[in-house]
């Protein structure tokens, strides 16, 4: 950088972007002055019961003040700097452009391929249970994850009760199993259907609401399945769950409990790698292209001849499929499963899962699910400030990158005159 | 005379207290260029979507007879409906999908005559990939029919105004329709372009033997391409005939230069 580029970068820092030194000085100096004012009578103030005396701990006012100073000058100076790189936001960040460059080399994209696969592959031997444990749980809202992108990010539509379906399929294991004894394989399927059935069932209702409407009656749905199971006790065993649910056997053969987490983490694997290979074939077809346009105009989807019913009812039933499959796999690993474990909180994960990745974006749910899952596990040490470092991740996130951390991107399509003429003369 | 394909007859529509539009009766004649002019506010945009479903009329009958001979009424019939009978349409404030490429955006208007569906997108079958083909193949053409096939894989929303509107009506042609209905094509183009449009449009007639009903402001264009002429003022048809009768019709000259209006 030359010197000139340099000062004004300086300056800029400096600045935060303000009209100038100290204009952004008095800002961050008055929002100081509140923050102190604000925290004042619990920072400062101590009554000490048993000596009848008031602390005043002067010291903490300073901290609140150096530290809310220091952080609102940081964040202006982010927004700004935001609003001055807006041409540029809409290129890719360089993670995405790594990943597009590698996708575009045969050679590299192979390469990166193998190596994801072999890590995945070996990890349950490479890591401990405890770790592999995790990681089945991550896999787990990596599909759950990619089911509600069908519905969230592919065509649109604001699903705040998606834990309901993953709670069907959890259920139909649990209660086949102790009731009929079925196993594992035969339910997964049924599960599935299962799945597919309820999001059908929702569907309906709500075909004609959109936006915050939407969002309302799943989230109603949502509780209100949540609600039967809790209180219909003849049969779901009311609150206290369902235990001692088979494992999944091996044509037959049972697992200890070591290798049953091993197999377990190999059938989340393998039922990833299909959804991702529905997700992405569905994405670039007829009916994804359909979402994709309900999602952004529904007035001139239906104008261009699409049956919006029909394209919403799919994007339901799909999304609730995968979700219950992925209850089987849940009850199947837990062994155990009661209500609590399909709270609203679950919902919400899953959704934010699908917003900080990148709605639409198959890497972008992989990437967030990574993120949201497996950083507050590994960050157990601070756990009293997990949910804060949740939620401000979730603030920033959608303050400078509201498209998600790896954006959807559309196929490119090429088109070789050549072909096609020959094509036609054949 | 060449039969009628689209025959309104005294629709009606009521917001509330308002008729926006009163009585309009009117008839396009196949593989004819008909235009739809009136003040702004006369009730064109509320016209365009009572006939393709977004709107139901309040009374009346809007009848269509699509290649096959038999007439429909649409009435109260979605808009999906409509198109699949064959009529698309363009929108005045332009409504592409913005972040779909140029070639997408063409691709979803092949919806409606495309069957595939989940199954064939999972297992890319030999139909449904063949399908796609043909999909592709037939937007591309429609692409290079109004000059945007450079543009294929750009975002919708990343193009220019005036190639937006090219593409609206690209993506309308992809429905197969027999009537093509624009609304305000020309509306924010230069007058190079507003010429491009206008060889476009004629060329849409006289190669893929469409019927065409558009609403514009531009009277040089109006006067020059359309073989009759509708004129709606305060949602009532005042006019209605060539261009030439219709530019020299007193109640017309009247409404446009916006004289008080007696009864
Ligand atoms: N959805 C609606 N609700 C209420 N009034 C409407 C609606 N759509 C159109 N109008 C009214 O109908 C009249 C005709 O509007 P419009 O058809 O858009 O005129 P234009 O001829 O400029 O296209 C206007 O007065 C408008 O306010
Ligand atoms: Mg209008």
């Amino acid at each position: 950088m030359d010197e000139k580029g340099a000062q004004s970068t300086l300056r800029f820092i400096l600045t935060a972007g303000c009209d100038g030194y100290a204009d952004s000085l008095k800002r961050s100096v008055l929002v100081a002055l509140w923050f102190m004012f604000l925290t004042f009578p619990i920072m400062v103030i101590r009554v000490d019961t048993i000596e009848n005396t008031i602390d005043w701990r002067w010291m903490n006012l300073a901290f609140v003040g150096v530290g809310s100073f220091v952080l609102s000058f940081l964040w202006r100076w982010l927004l700004e700097r935001k609003e001055l790189m807006k041409g540029q936001a809409a290129r890719e960040s360089v993670v995405e452009r790594l990943l597009t460059q590698a996708s575009t080399i045969p050679s590299a994209r192979l390469g990166l391929l193998v190596v994801v696969a072999g890590i995945a592959l070996a990890f349950p031997h490479m890591a401990g249970m405890y770790q592999t444990n995790i990681m089945i749980s991550c896999l787990t809202y990596i599909a759950l994850g990619l089911g509600l992108n069908i519905v969230v990010g592919l065509a649109g539509l604001l699903d705040l009760g998606y834990v309901a379906f993953y709670a069907v399929g959890a259920y139909a294991y649990a209660l086949a199993n102790m009731h009929w004894g079925i196993g594992f394989w035969t339910i997964l399927p049924i599960g599935a259907l299962l799945g597919t059935l309820f999001g059908i069932m929702l569907g309906f209702p709500v075909l004609r609401l959109r936006g915050d409407y939407l969002a309302i009656v799943t989230l109603g749905f949502g509780e209100i399945i949540r609600l039967v199971l809790e209180n219909w006790g003849d049969v779901t065993m009311g609150p206290s769950g369902i235990a001692g649910i088979d494992r999944p056997t091996f044509f037959g053969i049972e697992f200890g409990v070591m290798d049953s987490i091993n197999y377990m983490y190999y059938i989340m694997l393998a039922l990833i790698v299909l959804t991702i290979f529905c997700v992405n074939r569905l994405q670039n077809s007829r009916i994804g292209r359909a979402w994709l346009a309900l999602r952004e105009d529904e007035i001139a989807c239906q104008a261009m001849g699409i049956d919006k019913t029909k394209t919403k009812l799919m994007a339901f039933a799909l999304g609730a499929t995968w979700a219950g499959m992925a209850g089987v796999v849940f009850a199947a690993k837990t062994t155990f499963v009661n209500p609590a474990s399909f709270t609203f909180w679950e919902s919400a994960i899953i959704l934010s899962v699908v917003v900080i990745g990148g709605m639409g974006s198959i890497r972008g749910v992989i990437a967030g699910a990574i993120i949201l899952i497996l950083v507050p596990e590994y960050l157990r040490a601070f756990s009293e400030f997990r949910m804060l470092i949740f939620g401000a991740t979730m603030v920033l996130v959608m303050v400078f990158r509201p498209q998600g951390l790896i954006r959807a991107k559309r196929k490119v399509y090429t088109y070789d005159k050549s072909t096609v003429a020959g094509a036609a003369n054949e | 005379m060449s039969e009628s394909v689209l025959n309104v007859n005294e629709i009606c529509k009521d917001f509330g207290g308002i008729r926006a539009l009163d009585d309009v009766s009117l008839n396009v004649r196949s593989k004819e260029i008909a235009a739809l002019i009136g003040p702004n506010g006369a009730g064109k945009t509320t016209f365009f979507n009572c006939i393709t479903g977004i709107y139901t009329p309040t009374s009346g009958d809007v009848l269509v007879n699509p290649k096959d001979g038999s007439e429909r009424r649409v009435n109260g019939m979605k808009p999906n409906h409509v198109t699949e009978l064959g009529m698309a349409r363009t929108f005045q404030n332009i409504r592409l999908f913005p972040s779909m490429t140029t070639l997408e955006n063409v691709m979803i208007g092949t919806h409606c005559r495309t069957k595939s569906g989940i199954w064939g997108a999972i297992s890319r079958n030999g139909k449904a990939r063949g399908e796609e083909q043909a999909i592709i193949e037939k937007s591309y053409h429609l692409l290079e029919l109004v000059g945007l096939e450079r543009y294929a894989n750009e975002l919708a929303c990343n193009l220019p105004y005036g190639k937006q509107r090219r593409l609206e009506i690209a993506r309308a042609m992809a429905t197969d329709p027999f009537l093509l209905l624009l609304d305000e094509p020309a509306a924010g183009m230069n007058p190079q372009e507003t010429y491009d449009l206008q060889e476009l449009v004629i060329k849409l007639r006289n190669e893929y033997g469409l019927s065409i009903l558009l609403i514009e402001h531009d009277m040089k264009m109006v006067m020059s391409i359309s073989d009759s002429v509708f004129v709606l003022d305060y949602g009532r048809l005042i006019a209605s005939g060539t261009p030439k009768e219709v530019s020299e019709n007193p109640t017309v000259i009247k409404a446009y230069l916006g004289e008080d209006e007696d009864d």
